[in-house]
């Protein structure tokens, strides 16, 4: 699914080089749940970046459902994020003059889908979130469990092969981290590959694999007991 | 692309960003509203002051010149200076054989005269003409006719007399065609009554009788008062002024250099001026609409790049979900122009309104400063052009500011 070989990337820091990542070998096989773990400064979020494309790496190979991810100009790779690659942010970053189901129903915009296919799909995919009732209210009349819902909903609109989640309930209570948790492992159950980058334990205990990070090198990268979130909410 | 410019999704998108942002939308289209509302007002206005000075000029073929005799400056030929110059009918047959690029020349005579009809009297000044006076100096004629040739041939005594006179010597609504009007002790009968220029005339009103006619009234003999030459329009109307001044002085024993024997009112020079004026005031109207439209142009890039820096995270977001710098790009460039052409039309259409009420307040009746002040579809559609065209470029530049920066970076603004 996913393979990364002596990946190197480092940022310049006025006249100096920041080293963040410094060699990491990564491979994630179909339906796996991710968890890329490490504190700040260790180079979690670079790596997410890079495997979502949206920056570039320096040394080494990266490939993606057997496409080789190399010399992507910005229409290639925005061709490419559109077709694999679904994103979670942290902040959730719903555009807020758009309501529930327009923002689920973007990618499928660039996707390139008539009017009413992309409303019926976008429907779709915030009934499965639990939101259809919500589906014509501005991201600020939504809770942070229902926007990041929202967001996930949006990710699997355009129906991806990966789904990355940076820190998706960083700005979340234990509560509804823990309904968004749930609802990221029934996902998982159906067969979606997900990397979640995250730095809390309990979070990270309820993947199958972690990957922790220290100082851009993988320090550990072992599989888990998945702990269900369920059993929480 | 042009798929792309009939789908409603298009148009769907640029609305929401456009209405759901109504502050930004608005003060960015009040720029070009008022640039192109100015360009209109000008240009209309320009137009009306064009007009009412065509209509001023209306009456006389504008590349003529009047010319009369006066008295010598310089002894000549054995004549002492001082010398009164009389010009003679055969004077304007020599000029019109003689001269190059004329059309017409035209004798006239004038004198005043006490005029009586019943109990009203008036003086008046009294003009012998040739019914070519008419190709000259066009007289709208409210009832009647102008002199004719029968009238030159039989020595009529008819009058053609203007309005204010007619206003004077005659009831209100009274027919005057027809009726006797007592000039220097002989009845002449009224045969039409002409409209009255701005600039012929004058208070004291004209009365036209044949110039046959005032030569037995007057005695006159072959002199004339003064003539009025037209030229063709292709040839230069100062040159025939020249011309036609040299052949008088030759025929008079003038000498060629005296500048005081023959005076004259070229018309032509005079039109030229007020031309070249128009012209002037047209240019700079063009001149500052078009930097005010800039200006506004300006102004919604302007503020299209402080909307882009503002929305840096939504097109970052956009790009995360799989939009190509192209299709941001367009989509901005989109917006500039959906901005510039609604505010375009809107102040072409305050513009027109603006002119309508110019045209109630200062384009009604005789005297009216702004006639018809009004802009032709074309020049519209021409500064809609420019305005589109204007939009387009300035679009480019926040729309490439915008794709420039990185989604990640783009992602991380806060």
């Amino acid at each position: 699914m996913l393979e990364i070989k002596q990946l190197h990337k480092s940022y310049p820091i006025g006249k100096d080089k920041l080293h963040v990542l410094k060699g990491i070998d990564l491979s994630v096989q179909s339906g796996e749940l991710v968890a890329i773990m490490g504190s700040s400064g260790s180079g979690k979020s670079t790596l997410l970046n890079i495997i979502g494309m949206l920056d570039e790496l320096d040394e080494g190979t990266y490939t993606l459902d057997n496409v080789p991810i190399v010399n992507l100009n910005e229409k290639k790779a925005a061709q490419y994020r559109n077709k694999f690659l679904g994103f979670i942010f942290q902040s959730f970053n719903l555009i807020n003059y758009k309501n529930a189901v327009e923002n689920v129903a973007l990618p499928l915009y660039y996707q390139g889908f008539k009017r009413k296919e992309r409303m019926e799909k976008a429907m779709f995919h915030l009934k499965k979130v639990g939101l259809e009732n919500w589906a014509h209210h501005l991201p600020n009349e939504l809770s942070g469990g229902q926007k990041q819902r929202v967001a996930i909903a949006r990710a699997l609109a355009a129906e991806p092969k990966l789904l990355l989640a940076d820190e998706p309930t960083g700005a979340l209570d234990t509560k509804t981290s823990y309904e968004i948790m749930d609802f990221i492992q029934e996902l998982n159950d159906e067969g979606k590959t997900i990397l979640i980058v995250t730095h809390e334990e309990d979070i990270a205990n309820m993947c199958k694999r972690i990957v922790r990070l220290k100082d851009g090198v993988i320090m550990e990268d072992k599989f888990v007991e998945q702990v269900r979130a369920s059993q929480y909410v | 692309m042009l798929k792309f410019l009939i789908n409603r999704d298009t148009w769907q998108e640029i609305y929401d960003s456009l209405s759901k942002n109504k502050f930004r939308t608005i003060i960015t289209m009040i720029g070009v509203w008022w640039g192109i509302l100015l360009l209109i007002g000008l240009l209309g206005s320009a137009r009306g002051m064009e007009n009412s000075f065509n209509r001023m000029f209306g009456d006389f073929a504008t590349n003529s010149v009047f010319v009369w005799a006066q008295s010598t400056s310089k002894p000549f030929k054995g004549f002492q200076e001082g010398r009164r110059i009389q010009l003679k009918l055969h004077d304007a047959k020599i000029i019109e054989k003689e001269v190059n690029g004329i059309e017409f020349v035209v004798p006239r005579n004038r004198s005043n005269a006490l005029v009586v009809r019943k109990f009203q009297s008036g003086n008046y000044g009294i003009y012998g003409d040739y019914p070519l006076l008419d190709k000259v100096q066009k007289k709208k004629m409210q009832y009647g006719r102008f002199i004719n040739q029968n009238d030159i041939d039989d020595n009529r005594k008819i009058a053609v007399i203007s309005e204010d006179i007619y206003k004077q010597l005659f009831e209100k609504d009274e027919d005057a065609i027809g009726q006797y009007i007592q000039l220097n002790n002989s009845n002449f009968k009224v045969v039409g009554v002409f409209e009255v220029g701005r600039m012929s005339g004058g208070p004291q009103g004209e009365i036209h009788i044949p110039f046959t006619t005032f030569q037995k009234v007057y005695n006159t003999g072959n002199n004339m008062g003064w003539m009025m030459i037209t030229g063709k329009s292709e040839y230069s109307i100062k040159q025939i002024e020249k011309d036609a001044k040299l052949i008088l002085k030759n025929l008079h024993k003038v000498h060629p250099n005296d500048k005081r024997a023959f005076g004259s009112f070229n018309l032509g020079k005079m039109f030229a001026k007020m031309t070249g004026f128009l012209t002037g005031m047209q240019f700079l109207t063009w001149f500052v609409g078009i930097a005010t439209l800039i200006a506004g142009v300006f102004a919604i890039g302007n503020i299209l790049l402080i909307t882009v820096k503002e929305r840096t995270k939504e097109i970052g977001i956009r790009r995360a979900l799989g939009a190509t710098p192209y299709e941001i790009k367009r989509q901005i460039v989109m917006e500039a122009i959906t901005l510039t052409l609604i505010a375009g039309l809107l102040g072409i259409i305050s513009g027109g309104l603006i002119l309508m009420a110019i045209d109630a307040a200062f384009g009604q009746g005789a005297d009216a400063t702004l006639v018809n002040a009004s802009v032709s579809i074309p020049v519209v559609f021409l500064a809609l052009t420019i305005l589109v065209i204007l939009g387009t470029l300035i679009g480019l530049i926040p729309a490439h500011k915008a794709t420039s920066i990185k989604p990640i970076d783009a992602l991380r603004e806060e």
